[in-house]
């Protein structure tokens, strides 16, 4: 695996929102099989930056590259390539977690049952497949969201506050999960206000300085 | 890079992590979502009722309130079931997005690796489905007890079937355009009522025509041509709008 292939570039972002400059002159870059830390206090723009690198938001100025290509040239295949995981998680409280796995992943990839109860046994909800999600706890209904990352065979994994409302053995699962995608040649984008230990090499910008 | 399927662990994330994507077409991410959204409605069936109650109350209370005599219903059975349709549809417009909008489908929605006014479509096929499908279902029996023709029926569904999805089809612009607002409500009516006029005078228009002996195939044909246009032209606007309402 070519470990210095580069996946996203970004370079010379601005962002201001209701008239204050929440970056600018940001640039940055995320190679296979590094994780790129976000830090900065609430109101930096995290979430901002995170949803302006998945195309949530249009980039006021700068550029993003995907794979050396603009991305605004390449959106489906960066899209194919991306798996984000917002504040909010999309999982719907009158669907279980299996379907909602279920129904996420049928627009994206194939997946077979089987692969779709492993995916949500590693994070812990066998034995809640079948129950309304309104039912599980946050954390248990954040967990039926993090099992789209044991689905999909994406390279880029963008997380924006990924630890919410997971107890300490979940956390440590998830940063070993994270840890491994980016050994494995995977990449990560993170924000957490959560102190992050990881095997793989952690780069950081902090925001709002 | 490729390892074994059933390989436990770090092995697994291997294989995602590098293994090339394959991703189903677009029409089976436009069913899936059709798929969703069926279930969803059929979890919150409630939810489906009122605008269908709305629909059967203000055409049970037109008799009463106006005139119960027989040869006035008989000319305004055509007017007043379209009229109710419509508001009926309207009343309903704003949960086409707003979920989705409120659990973060929506972001999902947008970064699904197909183009976004399809998929569009297939959500406001669904809702139509579950809306407007079963206001055409009941309007047979409405226009009996409001004395319309029997002659008149297939004429009246045929409209209806033409022009629901328009009205879905359009309403998906507004409910689109207004999803991030938090009172979006009366603006939704403001900004589509003016462009279901013209649904509203084609679908009664065509009933009336027919009530006259007159021809119908020439505003059938119209209809049908509304709807085609609604079918190729709004998806591309509502998506637009989505993608507004999430960037704010």
């Amino acid at each position: 695996m070519a470990s210095d292939s580069i996946l996203l570039t970004a370079e010379e972002l601005f962002c201001e929102r209701d008239d204050r400059v929440l970056f600018e002159n940001l640039n940055f870059s995320v190679k296979a099989g590094e994780i790129l830390r976000v830090e900065g206090p609430n109101g930096a723009g995290k979430t901002t930056l995170l949803k302006i690198v998945c195309g949530l938001m249009p980039l006021r100025d700068g550029e993003l590259f995907w794979k050396q290509q603009r991305l605004a040239d390449v959106e489906q295949d960066f899209h194919r390539n991306l798996l984000f995981l917002g504040h909010k998680t999309g999982i719907k409280g009158d669907l279980t977690p299996l379907e909602n796995l279920k129904h996420w992943s049928n627009a994206r990839l194939y997946c077979t049952d089987r692969e779709l109860m492993d995916a949500l046994a590693k994070v812990g909800l066998e034995g809640y497949e079948y129950s309304a999600c309104h039912s599980l706890s946050a954390g248990q209904q954040r967990r039926a969201a993090l099992a789209r990352l044991h689905l999909a065979g994406v390279p880029l994994w963008i997380l924006d506050e990924a630890f919410t409302a997971i107890d300490k053995q979940g956390v440590a699962e998830l940063e070993q999960w994270i840890s491994a995608h980016a050994l494995e040649g995977g990449a990560v984008i993170l924000t957490t206000h959560h102190v992050f230990q990881s095997e793989a090499p952690v780069k950081r910008i902090v925001l709002g300085q | 890079m490729l390892e074994d399927r059933k390989s436990p662990g770090i092995s697994q994330t291997a294989r995602s992590a590098t293994a090339h994507i394959e991703n189903p077409g677009v029409l089976a991410s436009m069913l899936g979502i059709i798929r969703r959204d069926l279930l969803l409605a059929f979890r919150r069936r409630q939810d489906l009722a009122n605008p269908l109650v709305f629909f059967v109350i203000v055409i049970t209370l037109f008799p009463l309130g106006v005139s119960p005599e027989k040869s006035f219903l008989a000319s305004a059975a055509a007017g007043v079931i379209w009229v109710a349709a419509l508001l009926a549809t309207l009343l309903s417009l704003d949960s086409l997005f707003r979920a989705d909008y409120e659990d973060g489908a929506l972001e999902q929605l947008l970064l699904i690796p197909q183009p976004l006014f399809l998929l569009v479509l297939g959500k406001v096929l669904a809702y139509w489905l579950v809306t407007g499908v079963p206001l055409i279902l009941l309007s047979p029996l409405l226009a009996i007890m409001l004395h319309l023709d029997v002659q008149l029926l297939p004429v009246l569904l045929l409209s209806l079937l033409l022009g629901t999805p328009v009205l879905s089809l359009i309403g998906a612009i507004g409910a689109a355009l207004t999803v991030g607002l938090r009172f979006g409500g009366v603006l939704l009516s403001l900004l589509i009522l003016p462009l279901y006029i013209p649904v509203l005078i084609f679908g009664t228009g065509t009933v009336q025509a027919a009530a006259n002996g007159m021809p119908v195939q020439g505003s059938m044909a119209m209809m049908g041509a509304l709807l085609l246009f609604a079918l190729v032209t709004t998806p591309f606007a509502a998506a637009a709008g989505l993608r507004i309402s999430i960037a704010n």
